[in-house]
Parts: structure tokens; sequence; C-alpha cells
């Protein structure tokens, strides 16, 4: 965090000892989790298939959510005006619904029925393909990884700009250490995690997606209080950043349009896949598809409120200066609110919705090493139930391990990756969807559509990112529009042309996956 | 119904406006946040009435809950 916040707020330690009192409650979390754990394999990798509406929505809803939802919606509100919420989460609310009751339950059932644990497992079995696995799983690893590191890192910068000043006799600038506090929280995911596995992801998940929730309304009504209400606060947005309160010259129409395919990508997260398998019934989705855009609504309408009027102070006030755009909610905080008790909830805030998106991805990894390549390659038979959870304990810790190596060495452009991410997720959904509703679909379609989408997301990415001149501003976009839309549609119509000119799939097989009397 | 809230997500009539409602909310985020509302009333409607009766059944006819296959 910057000068300016210091001379706002000084070096209290409360706010960390606020996050350390939130990590001691994680960890008792993960202590009440593993006295529920029962020891078998299907415990470990599905919860049982136990898990109720309530724990779905919420589970669900915070692994979807990630650091972005709180400072990440307030730094672009900040950069781009209201748009963002219509751009990223007002299609969201309406997307990831639409996935959820048409991929997500359809999904959950033909799961329980043949008994996966892993996408990899159904997509092999469904397309009788290993080859299809030993393909997807890279891929899926690939675009997983990226998103691990943004957490990490992000949980790093956020934690190092809150407690700067705090120890200035122990660390350089007296702010804990980006290595330091990435290795508190990946120690503390990993506990709850190494003991519960998705049972503990989802506890976890639902205490902080609650926690996150309410840090958000807690800082958008203290910081509007501060402001003179939300009124006064709008209207010097008004005067001083009018361009913050249109799309005009802040998003294009194209982009807006192409953005609404990016939500598609939860109908391929590999941890939400696992996170459906959980759900005790297929009611147990209702909760999920009916309230998640609400949620949205509850987290980002505030955080781009903010941002707008960030915005307004920013272009009024010389001495309103956040030191980025991800900082300006924290920033915001430090700075009008001055209690070092909320911030410190709010760091909370943030780090929950950092660790509610880790702990699902590490279980998912540690689940897909074990099942899509140890037990694939050498035979389920060959270990115990217990050997299995034991297997995939020791994956958990390699990943989180290395995980947190790599963030010593993180790749350029890393925070760059995340929408690419999305856009390798989403341009996979083709895939996912044929799959569930259309018999025609063969195996060599689907090899053709995942090789399609790796070559045009390479293309472009290396295009977008890689090869892009320095300093260039903005989102990289084809013909006006989101890479995804180009990738998505190479996507689909490799699926559907080779599928096409392929044998179809023997119907006898195809009945394990589709009820008697369905058409397509 | 979701083909219908498809295309009012792209509200281009809003895409100029600085109107604000309420006082305090400009009309481009207030529409999208009305929007939010109007998708979980559409879901709330599709469970309803579009419900896919028999999954439940169709899903435990094979009585493998938890067993893992490779």
């Amino acid at each position: 965090m910057s000068l300016a916040l210091l001379s706002a707020a000084p070096a209290d330690r409360t706010p960390l000892f606020v996050v350390c009192g939130y990590m001691v409650m994680l960890l008792g979390l993960g202590v009440m989790t593993q006295r529920k754990f029962r020891g078998t394999s299907a415990d470990y990798f599905a919860a049982g298939r136990s898990v109720g509406g309530f724990l779905l929505l919420m589970s669900v809803f915070g692994t979807t959510m990630t650091a972005f939802a709180l400072v990440g919606s307030t730094g672009k509100a900040f950069d781009q005006g209201i748009g963002v919420y219509g751009l990223m989460a007002s299609s969201s609310g309406l997307v990831h619904s639409l996935v959820f009751f048409l991929v997500g339950i359809r999904l959950w059932a033909v799961g329980k029925r043949n008994g996966y644990v892993t996408q990899i497992q159904y997509f092999r079995d469904r397309f009788q393909s290993s080859l299809l696995g030993w393909l997807l799983f890279p891929i899926l690893v690939g675009l997983v990884i990226p998103y691990l590191l943004i957490g990490l890192l992000g949980s790093g910068i956020v934690v190092k700009g809150m407690t700067r000043g705090m120890f200035p006799e122990m660390f350089e600038g007296g702010a804990v250490p980006p290595w330091l506090s990435g290795l508190v929280v990946s120690a503390v995911v990993l506990f709850y995690i190494f003991y519960g596995g998705i049972r503990g992801a989802v506890w976890a998940n639902t205490f902080q997606t609650l926690v996150f929730m309410v840090m958000g309304i807690v800082a958008f009504f203290l910081i509007s209080n501060k402001l003179g209400g939300v009124g006064a606060a709008t209207q010097k947005a008004l005067e001083h950043a009018p361009d913050h309160l249109s799309r005009t010259g802040m998003i294009g129409k194209a982009q807006f349009l192409s953005y609404g395919l990016v939500p598609l990508s939860v109908g391929m997260f590999p941890h939400l896949f696992q996170h459906w398998l959980t759900a005790k019934s297929a009611k147990s989705f209702r909760l999920s598809v009916a309230w998640h855009p609400v949620f949205i609504a509850i987290v980002w309408v505030p955080c781009i409120l903010m941002g707008l009027w960030a915005a307004g102070l920013a272009a009024s006030d010389p001495a309103f200066n956040p030191p980025s755009s991800n900082g300006v909610l924290p920033y915001m905080v430090a700075k009008l609110v001055q209690s070092p008790l909320i911030s410190g909830m709010l760091m909370a805030g943030i780090l929950a919705a950092i660790m509610s998106s880790l702990d699902s991805q590490f279980v998912c990894l540690g689940t897909m090493f074990t099942h899509d390549v140890v037990l694939h390659r050498v035979g389920k038979d060959r270990f115990d139930d217990r050997q299995r959870v034991l297997i995939a304990r020791g994956f958990i810790v390699a990943i989180v391990t290395i995980t947190y190596l790599l963030t010593f060495f993180p790749p350029p452009h890393i925070f760059d990756l995340a929408v690419w991410c999305f856009s390798g997720f989403a341009s996979l959904f083709p895939l996912v969807f044929a799959s569930l509703y259309w018999r025609r679909v063969t195996r060599a379609g689907a090899l053709a559509s995942v090789i399609a989408m790796a070559i045009s997301w390479f293309w472009l990415f290396y295009k977008g990112l890689i090869a892009r001149p320095d300093g260039a501003e903005g989102d990289y976009l084809v013909g006006g529009m989101m890479p995804v839309a180009v990738i998505f549609a190479i996507s689909t119509v490799a699926l559907v042309l080779v599928s096409l000119v392929t044998a179809p799939p023997d119907e006898r097989h195809l009945a394990r996956f589709f009820r008697s009397g369905e058409a397509a | 119904m979701v083909v219908v809230l498809a295309v009012l997500h792209q509200d281009v009539w809003n895409w100029n406006s600085k109107a604000l409602v309420l006082g305090f909310i400009p009309v481009g985020l207030a529409y999208h946040a009305l929007y939010s509302v109007a998708a979980a009333l559409m879901w709330m409607a599709a469970l309803r009435w579009a419900w896919p009766s028999g999954v439940e059944a169709w899903a435990n006819e094979t009585g493998e809950d938890g067993e893992v296959s490779q």
C-alpha cells in the first residue's frame, strides 16, 4: 500500500491479528471436518454425495468467485466504470445458472450413475477414448495452475499492502512479505483439505463465502457513510468522472456481446465438476440455479459503486491516490474508514474469497492426478480404498508445494492470464454440452474439438499476450470481439463437422448416458 | 425465456446514459442489477415448470453411489 495509506492508518497490528484469528477459525473448521470424515475415498473425493442445497449453493458460489469478486471488481470499475457489471456480472448470473441447470444436474446424474469423480473419467468413458483423457489432462491442469498462482500471488500482494509498516525491524518496508503470507495461506488451506478432502472444501467455502459477502456489504455502508451518503458519493463521480457512469468509450458493443461466452467456462471447470458430484440429489441444485444471479448482484453491485466513487474521488482530490486498481478497495477502507478492525476484517474477507477458490482447485488437481493418471495407468484394483485416499493426499501436498514454489518465479503477465484461462475453459464448453445432449457426437469429433481449441487458443494467446507490444492498453480484441468468440467458434465447428463425417457411436454404449426415449 | 433475457442483456439504449436512478445508481448499473433479479426469477420459474423430471430416479438406477470407476 502507498505512503498515503500509511499516513491514514498507523502501523497498528490489529488487522493482522484479525486475519490470524480468522485463520485459526479455519483450522478449527478443518478439525471439525476431520471428525466427520468417514475414511472412504467416496467421502474424500465426493463427500459421500451427501451435500444439500444450501452448502452446494455457498460452496459453488465461493468457488466461482475469486479475489476478483471484491478487489478486482472495484478496481475494474475504477478503471472502466459501471459497464463492468453488465460485462462480467449480470451475464454470469444468467449463464452460470444456465450451465448449472443444463449441464450440472445432468453431469451429477451421469456421474452418480456411473461412479465418476473426475471430468476426465466421464469423457474417457463417454467417448471410449483413453487418448481423449491424456489430451484433456494437460489442458485442464494447465488452465487451472495460472488460476492457482493468481490466488496465491494475489493474497501476497493484499497482505503486503495492508501490513506495511507493522514490522519495520523484521521485514523490508515493515510489511509481511508475500513468501510468508503465501506460506500461511497454503498451509491453512492444505490443513483443512488434507483431512477432509472435498468435504473440507465445501464447509470452508460456505464459511468463507459468508465472510466475503458480509465484508463487501459492510465496506460499502461504511464508505458511503463517510462520503456523505450514496447520493453524494455518486454525485461527486458524476461531476468529476462522468465517463465512468456510462459505457461510452470504455467498452465496445461487440466486446460486451462476446464477453457473454466467457461465463460458459464454469461448465468445464474441473473443480466445479467435483463440487457438483457432491450433491445429495438433483434437488440440491435448485438453490444454486435460482439464487446464484442474486448472490452475484449482492457482491458485485456495492463493489462497482465503490469503484465508481473512487474514480470520482481520484479525479477531484489529488491526495486520493490508490496504489493500483486492485488496491482501490483496501485503500478506501484504510483512508476513509480508518478502523484497523474493519481493515483486518476486510483483509480476511479478501483472503476468504481467494481461499474459497484455492481449496477446491487443490483438491481437484489431487483427485485428477490420483484417478486420471495413477489409477487409470496401473488399474484401480491395485489399491484399496484407504490407499487411494493416501495417494490423493500425497498429490495434494505435492501440488500445494509446487504451486507455492512457482510463486517465486511467476510467469510474465500472470494477472492477465485469468481471462485467457476462462476463455480456454469456455471454448471446451461445446464438448461437454454435446456429450450430454447430442447422441451423434463422436470420439473423433471430441478429439478434433479439443485439438482445434488448443491450437486456436495458443495462436491467439501468443498474439494477444506474448507478442503484444509493451504498453498496449485494454483487452486484446479480434474484430472488436473477445478472443473467446473465435476459439469457441472454431472448437464448435470442428466438433460438429468431424462428428458428422465419422461413424456414429454405438447405441448400446449411449444407453448409459441418455435416458430411454430421449431424442437428439 | 433464456433467449429473451440474453437479448435484453444487450441494452444498447443505456449505453450513453448517465442518468441516475433513485438519485445514486447510474441507469446502466441499475438496469443490470434488476436484470440479475429477473434472471433469478426466470430460473425459479424454470425450476417449477421445466424441471428434468425423472433425473433423480435415473441417477439412482445402478446404485453405484460412491464407487469410483475408471
